[in-house]
């Protein structure tokens, strides 16, 4: 007698549109364990791009080592902001804040003496209250990663930490920055350091003076990570900001990805050009998708992108666009070689391809209602979500950091998830940002962030940006669902 | 003004209508950042049986699946050319003036080789794979380079573990056309004192010192630590990471489709359907093998369609779902069957099975798509132990293409059937195949190549690929002694799921692709 056929029941998550283990049409609570956790609390997806392996058994502590001004800072919030890109919860905390709350004023170096008895025991304590607030980051606020921003030079210091993450769970994985080079060391301090708080009052020459004794301070007794007395720690060592990496015993999915994208950043200034392609013939009629050429704007709009690209005079320029007619057409203008990206392509709106947003409330009010409430996460049936484009965009972002200067031109929510990495918006307000048409975003990294230049080519264009309405509920009118929408056609 | 645009037919690439010559105005790709302008040789470094063969061709093999026409020349296969018989170490002693002289001109012959491949075979990358443990064998190596305008970049093994050296002399060294007809013992001790030949003389690489300027990476016992320097392109980036994700654990990873589907049955491609009750049953039967299988630790992922997860969910064990591991997109032509797609887009049902590689269907997906986006799961396979992988058709022959090393041009064509497990076992440079149907019978839905097909692809496609080339042999054909020879060549009927075939990877044909690394 043959078994019984399982049953095999599933049924499909409305919003992401992800098949789960069901019992008469209701979704049930997963029967297995997996060990960890995944941060979106489903067992089975995990909405991390790194992958659907959830790649973190284990909370992960990254701890950065370095003399001051050795790029620490800017490493960890650069760090920081990819992961939370890709959907990785990360977290930093930087203990020189800390000393900054505490303290409230700075004096002067004096308080980086060894020999300062007084000093040392602040500076300990802020670096235990960072730790505690790690704890509290990864262990009960659902983090997955926790960025350890201080100086950490002693072997006795990275212990205390080593104990730290070892009582509580954690792998660590060690960043130090080597650099000898007294030019970068000069430039760092003249970038963000000047400007720190600590030096508000101080005047250029007081402010380099006084932090090169810091930098002293700390020299004396620097414990650089030991080839072999630290063989089994896992770590990269970056030498001259990124000429030469030694990368030892990387543990895991998540350590394998920080380290690719650290040998991938660079300082050398450049600037990235975001726009999105001109005008088509389906924006003009309010239809979302498909793969429509220029309108007579758009091609204008053309000409003009051309025009603003030569002023600028920008050095070796890689234009880029996607696989669709419209930026191509856009590309053809310019007097740059540009390559076709089928990764910038826009959102696949699946089934709802070249409607308008009345013919989706029309057919599709379920699905239109989902989508404004929680636009970030919502697939298109047979479509995509804001989610998966970050995914597939994480290789266009890994390229645009090897590279220097850059031109993309691509679409709107493909524009939103580029410029939402470079902005450090956060998912909910990712899929909201302002990319109009016509209009190119120039970023400039400057700091410890991204200098945004947003210039309009002055040729007219349809609005294409459609506000959150006031009302998401599934049962709303369609009144109120049409609302938000920008007029066309 | 915007150039008008036409839509190559096969591929569904716009491109300038505008031409010159035949060939468009401005340069354009049709996809990803632009390799590097000029071809790159991988140097590789090391004392023998430090793994450098095992690196050049598994990074051959990667690099070629993703379409960077990429060919490894190892200098040890012109040796066995030019000295027919091996006798002993004594060939190896510095101090053996005849032997040394015939060495060297075997690294040129081979460099001679590297050229023409870089230069005049479309070639995008050359492995040069020899121990180059000199300075002075390193500084001819960089002329050659600098006279041709190529780039270089040195991969070099650097490993003391005796356990490590003696696992590899045995896995690879002993079955070597070197040492036919000799005992395991006496090999082995003929291959350490070739090793001891050629430490004395061992110049490192010194990153602070006389090699600070080259491009290289040093794997340091087999993973466990990496020293990179000057990395100078987006390829080098690639590979350095290829290197620090790749492992030596012996493991094995299991690819099948998902259980038959309500479409299978009915003959329609794509789409969302669940299991038919026979897919039903062969998932019960795939948690029965698994369970004989005796795995520790089994990951297994699936697509995000209905169909793999159903078939996960009878194994009673936690799995991952990967949207990169859905079926390719039919764009227009999903949901229908192959009679419907001749009836309603006859140009697109010629032009598939003229080139099903590069075809793409309208607002869909082809083939070179789907290899770049398995590109990342590829990674993590490389990445993880014991995998099983439940995913579809297309999906399966472009993973089962990286394993066995299959051209762009057998890939749409290789046999996986369903309800068959293909298990993957790394062994020596290759990989062993076993294919285990489960006995529960299914539809059949492999398509041959027809005849249009066997013509090769439409000349509409020559000026986006690398020209092939009719010659299929490199010039220094090595003999593998107990591994059967895996020609690439054999493309007519690709029936690869053999049992316990063995085929090794020798990517010596030049591929079709372009690149598609991103």
């Amino acid at each position: 007698m043959e078994a019984l056929s399982p049953k095999l029941e599933l049924t499909q998550n409305p919003l992401k549109k992800i098949w789960v283990p069901s019992n008469n049409g209701l979704p049930c609570k997963p029967t297995l364990q997996r060990r960890g956790r995944c941060h979106s609390g489903s067992m089975f997806n995990c909405s991390s791009i790194l992958l659907p392996v959830c790649m973190t058994n284990c909370p992960t502590l990254i701890v950065m080592v370095g003399l001051p001004a050795r790029g620490k800072t800017y490493i960890s919030k650069k760090l920081t902001r990819y992961l939370n890109w890709i959907g990785v919860p990360t977290k930093e905390f930087n203990v020189g804040q800390y000393r900054r709350n505490l303290l409230k004023t700075y004096t002067s170096f004096e308080l980086f003496r060894p020999e300062n008895e007084e000093g040392m025991k602040i500076r300990k304590q802020c670096a235990l209250s960072a730790l505690n607030d790690v704890r509290r980051y990864l262990s009960e606020e659902g983090g997955h990663v926790a960025v350890f921003d201080a100086t950490n030079t002693t072997r006795e210091r990275r212990n205390i930490i080593l104990n730290f993450a070892g009582q509580n769970g954690y792998k660590v994985f060690f960043v130090e920055s080597v650099c000898n080079d007294p030019e970068i060391i000069s430039a760092n301090i003249m970038e963000v350091k000047l400007g720190s708080p600590d030096y508000v009052n101080c005047s250029n020459e007081e402010a380099t003076e006084d932090f090169l004794k810091r930098i002293e301070c700390y020299r004396n007794f620097y414990e650089t990570i030991d080839e072999n007395a630290d063989r089994e720690l896992s770590y990269i060592k970056i030498i001259d900001v990124g000429k030469r990496y030694l990368v030892n015993r990387v543990l895991d999915h998540i350590q394998s990805r920080i380290v690719y994208y650290l040998m991938n950043i660079h300082i050398t200034p450049r600037s990235i050009y975001l726009c999105r392609h001109g005008e088509s013939t389906l924006n003009l009629s309010g239809r979302i998708g498909g793969d429509s050429g220029l309108s007579q704007r758009g091609k204008e709009f053309a000409r003009a992108l051309s025009k603003f690209i030569k002023e600028q005079n920008i050095k070796d320029l890689k234009a880029w666009t996607s696989q669709m007619k419209r930026t191509i057409q856009t590309a053809e203008c310019l007097d740059v070689p540009y390559e076709q990206w089928k990764v910038l392509n826009e959102i696949d709106a699946g089934v709802c391809e070249e409607m308008t947003y009345e013919e989706i409330q029309e057919h599709f009010p379920l699905e239109f209602a989902l989508r404004d409430q929680d636009k970030y996460r919502y697939r298109y049936p047979k479509g995509e979500s804001y989610e998966d484009l970050v995914q597939r965009l994480e290789p266009v972002i890994m390229e645009l950091e090897r590279q220097e200067n850059v031109l993309v031109i691509c679409h709107q929510a493909v524009m939103r998830c580029l410029l939402a990495y470079f902005l450090d918006k956060s998912a909910d307000e990712l899929p909201y940002l302002k990319c109009p048409l016509h209009t190119v975003l120039k970023l400039t990294p400057v700091a410890y962030g991204c200098h945004v230049e947003s210039f309009f080519l002055n040729i007219e264009a349809v609005n294409t940006h459609r506000d959150k309405p006031e009302n998401v509920h599934i049962n709303r009118s369609t009144e109120e669902a049409l609302k938000t929408i920008p007029p066309h056609l | 003004m915007p150039a008008e645009l036409m839509q190559n037919r096969t591929q569904k690439i716009w491109i300038p209508r505008k031409m010159k010559d035949g060939r468009p105005t401005l340069p354009y790709h049709s996809c990803g950042p632009q390799l590097a302008n000029s071809p790159t040789v991988i140097v590789m470094v090391g004392l023998p049986a430090r793994g450098k063969t095992y690196i050049s061709k598994k990074l051959t093999r990667y690099l070629n699946w993703a379409g960077v026409p990429t060919k490894v020349f190892n200098v040890g296969e012109y040796r066995r050319e030019a000295v027919k018989q091996y006798s002993s170490y004594e060939f190896f002693r510095p101090d053996n003036e005849v032997a040394m002289k015939v060495r060297k001109q075997c690294a040129l012959a081979a460099l001679t080789d590297v050229e023409v491949y870089l230069k005049e075979e479309g070639g995008q990358i050359a492995v040069f794979d020899a121990t180059n443990t000199t300075r002075d064998r390193r500084d001819m190596i960089l002329s050659f380079v600098k006279e041709n305008g190529f780039k270089v970049f040195f991969i070099e093994s650097v490993c003391d573990d005796p356990n490590v050296i003696a696992t590899n002399i045995m896995e690879v060294k002993l079955s070597c056309p070197d040492y036919q007809g000799c005992n395991v013992s006496d090999a082995m001790e003929d291959f350490l004192k070739r090793i001891s030949c050629y430490k004395n003389s061992y110049q490192p690489l010194e990153p602070d010192g006389y090699d600070k300027d080259l491009s290289f990476i040093k794997v340091i016992d087999v993973g466990r630590q990496f020293l990179v320097n000057r990395v100078q392109d987006h390829i080098q980036s690639k590979i350095v990471y290829y290197l620090m994700n790749i492992h030596v654990q012996p493991r094995t990873i299991y690819l099948c489709r998902h259980g038959e589907s309500e479409y299978n049955i009915k003959g329609r491609i794509g789409g969302d359907s669940g299991l038919s009750s026979r897919g039903k049953k062969f998932a019960m039967a795939l948690s029965k093998f698994l369970d004989e299988q005796n795995l520790k630790d089994l990951k297994v992922w699936t697509s995000q369609l209905k169909r793999t997860i159903q078939t996960a969910e009878a194994l009673k064990m936690p799995y991952e779902q990967w949207k990169a591991l859905n079926e390719i997109d039919a764009g227009v032509c999903e949901d229908m069957t192959y009679e419907e797609i001749k009836e309603k887009f006859p140009e697109e049902y010629e032009l598939r099975e003229q080139d099903k590689y590069y075809y793409r269907y309208p607002s869909g997906e082809s083939y070179q798509d789907l290899v770049q986006r398995l590109e990342p799961v590829i990674m993590e396979l490389e990445r993880q132990g014991n995998v099983l992988v439940v995913c579809h058709q297309a999906v399966m022959r472009c993973l089962l293409a990286y394993f066995l090393d299959k051209s762009a041009d057998e890939m749409p064509y290789l046999k996986c059937p369903l309800h068959t497990v293909l298990k993957l076992t790394p062994v020596a440079y290759g990989c062993k195949v076993e294919s285990v149907f489960l006995n529960i019978e299914a539809v059949n839905t492999h398509r041959d190549r027809t005849e249009e097909g066997k013509k090769g692809p439409s000349p509409l496609m020559r000026r986006n690929s690398i020209t092939p080339f009719a010659s299929p042999e490199p010039l220094k054909k090595p003999r593998m002694g107990s591994f059967d020879e895996f020609s690439a060549s054999s493309s007519v009927d690709a029936s690869v799921s053999m049992p316990s075939e063995m085929p090794t990877s020798l990517s010596a044909q030049p591929h079709l692709a372009r690149a598609c690394l991103t």
